[in-house]
């Protein structure tokens, strides 16, 4: 049995606290008056002032169809005035002072949602070992069904985001305003889908489908420590197929939902299946981080080199499907050059420059080359490596999906953004490894057992 | 050297594996084995160097990027510059996403093709070849292990037998 180190579990709580200090200031210094927000974002963005003004002045027609990104956070105020020519400077004013009260509020959920994906990201990832009825995982079992505990507390937190966005306390879901909805044509045809009951009622069902499977699998997989037959590994499996079934689904309406409904006009065809990517790659990677962290404590004594090969072999293998993913979203928009779908990436290339790229070395170039040779993926030192990178890429993805239609060209990483981090990371680390102090780390009665303990490469 | 070699006939390839680590054990050279499938686990039983085909292959790929690059900026930048979709192709740069997918594909191609070359360059394989396979069972269902003989006959044909050889015979090797 696994004992949770005193140590580690104070060090989440040191994360939770400096997280928590760090949400807390940043909730606090957000500015209270237009005329704060103004002194704040000149003395932030010198020269993203200048730009932006520039950008506003393309947009400033009346046209809700050809809105950018970052004019709908004050598409409400857009209407209520005639003359732009004079009022512009005061409009952006407002404009600025409503991204700066949305800053913490993304912070915190992008934070929230990132860990909470890794998890989900893990679950699936479960779930294929066990419909596949893998022969080399059933060792990792332990540890994936720790992290996937997270599932439920994580989720709770981003449906209670999701509410407090529904009860107007923050502006992340500009179409749950209607004073938004009555001048959008776009956004008035998608009310049967985006309103906020049956937003919230998605987002309950998603959650209970996933949790539901997760309390079912974990239950048999202990149960199945202790049976004489396989009955226990049976019902598994068939869960895990239904529920592959439903996740697919639901995972890819969750994305429109929680993700690219924050750009109400953008859409894309295949974002439920980058979402996907960036999710399935980071859980990997936190599997595979979390079971070095183990062995180097003298845990897992049954994993060897060759469990270690396959995860990174994985974490090779989704880092380019999630670049093949981007690629092929990025390129057909870039290509097609349409106004109402290239806005979402103008503003991140304009805006975004250094954390739109920079991912794209974290998630790409870095584990491609560092990975590429088969045999440092059975070296720890360059899978922590790797698995660090690619984690706070995939954390600068969410970054990336969330911000820029949150608070257009007034992002920075602050103290709100790093405590956001932090606060969710000591969370999940002590939930997960709670969670792991509950059972054997060896998942005994699994019938692959045996396979999985010889495996090798 | 000596031309003489025996032939050790096998009929189960964990028998061979068996085999093949013993007569290793023994400390004797096994020149080749001939099987009708690919055995996993037999290179590392011969104590056969790992392939650096990996290298290469990474290198290959290098060189299909290159040639992409080089190919499209001439194509589509020096030679005939177009507009298309209201892109005019004044630099590779700004126009370097849309040739994104055919630097993938050239890599690919070149590692793929060139590497398939090395390996049959490196084999000695190359069209109306003679098959070296000294025995045309071993293209059904037989595995054969080949030793060359230092006046051991004896020594080597008890350990063969031993090992589970179904059949083991002397051949002399017309050079």
């Amino acid at each position: 049995m696994y004992t949770f180190p005193n140590k580690l579990r104070n060090l989440a709580f040191v994360f939770m606290a400096v997280g928590f200090i760090g949400l807390v200031y940043g909730f606090i210094t957000t500015p209270n008056t237009v005329e704060e927000a103004k002194a704040i974002a000149a003395a932030n963005h010198g020269e993203g002032h200048g730009t932006s003004h520039e950008s506003s002045d393309t947009h400033s027609t009346p046209d809700a169809e050809t809105a950018t990104a970052s004019d709908e956070a004050h598409a409400e105020d857009n209407h209520t005035t005639v003359d732009h020519g004079e009022s512009h400077d005061a409009e952006h004013d407002l404009h600025v002072y409503h991204q700066l009260k949305n800053k913490p509020w993304a912070a915190l959920y992008v934070a929230a949602f990132f860990f909470f994906m890794i998890s989900l990201g893990v679950l699936a990832f479960y779930a294929i070992q066990r419909a596949a009825q893998a022969g080399w995982s059933p060792v990792l079992y332990r540890v994936m069904e720790g992290i996937t505990a997270y599932l439920l507390p994580g989720g709770i937190i981003v449906i209670v985001i999701l509410a407090l966005s529904g009860m107007h306390l923050n502006h992340l879901f500009i179409w749950m305003d209607p004073e938004v909805v009555a001048h959008d044509k776009l956004i008035a045809g998608k009310t049967g889908f985006l309103n906020v009951p049956f937003f919230l009622t998605r987002a309950v069902i998603f959650l209970s489908g996933w949790s539901l499977y997760r309390y079912f699998s974990r239950k048999f997989s202990l149960a199945q420590d202790l049976a004489d037959d396989i009955s226990n590994h049976k019902k598994n499996f068939r869960i895990s197929a239904g529920f592959l079934v439903f996740y697919i689904v639901t995972e890819s309406i969750m994305s429109w939902d929680w993700i690219m409904s924050i750009d109400p006009h953008w859409f894309s065809t295949l974002f439920g299946w980058y979402v996907f990517a960036s999710m399935f790659v980071s859980g990997i990677t936190a599997i595979a981080l979390i079971t070095i962290y183990l062995k180097s404590k003298g845990y897992l004594e049954f994993v060897n080199d060759s469990h270690i090969h396959d995860l990174g072999k994985f974490m090779f293998g989704i880092s380019v499907f999630w670049t093949y993913l981007w690629f092929s979203q990025f390129m057909l928009i870039w290509y097609s050059n349409i106004p109402e779908e290239v806005t979402y990436f103008i503003t991140r290339i304009e805006d975004y420059n250094l954390p739109f790229f920079g991912m794209l070395v974290m998630n790409f170039i870095f584990p491609l080359l560092i990975l590429m040779n088969s045999d440092y993926k059975r070296i720890n030192y360059f899978i922590v490596m790797a698995g660090i990178v690619i984690i706070l890429g995939h954390y600068m993805d969410v970054f990336n999906m969330i911000m820029p239609s949150a608070v257009g060209d007034q992002w920075f990483i602050g103290a709100a953004e790093i405590g956001g981090f932090l606060f969710f990371l000591g969370l999940f680390i002590f939930i997960v490894f709670k969670e792991m102090t509950k059972a054997p780390l060896l998942a005994k009665g699994d019938p692959y057992m045996g396979e999985s303990e010889r495996f090798h490469y | 050297m000596s031309d003489k070699v025996v032939h050790a006939l096998y009929d189960d390839d964990d028998v061979l594996l068996s085999a093949v680590k013993m007569i290793r054990s023994e400390k004797h050279h096994i020149e080749e084995v001939y099987t009708p499938f690919p055995v996993h686990g037999l290179d590392k039983a011969m104590g056969l160097e790992e392939t650096r085909i990996a290298i290469m292959a990474f290198i290959y790929g290098c060189i299909g990027l290159c040639v992409a690059v080089a190919m499209m900026n001439f194509i589509m930048i020096e030679d005939w510059p177009q507009d298309i979709g209201g892109k005019p192709s004044f630099s590779y740069l700004e126009n370097m996403p849309a040739f994104v997918p055919i630097m993938f594909e050239m890599t690919v191609f070149f590692a793929a093709h060139l590497m398939v070359i090395t390996f049959y360059m490196r084999s000695k394989l190359w069209p109306f070849k003679k098959a070296e396979n000294p025995n045309p069972l071993t293209t059904d269902d037989k595995f054969l292990v080949e030793i060359g003989i230092h006046d051991n006959e004896k020594e080597l044909e008890k350990l063969l037998k031993k090992s589970g050889a179904i059949d083991v015979s002397i051949i002399e090797k017309p050079e």
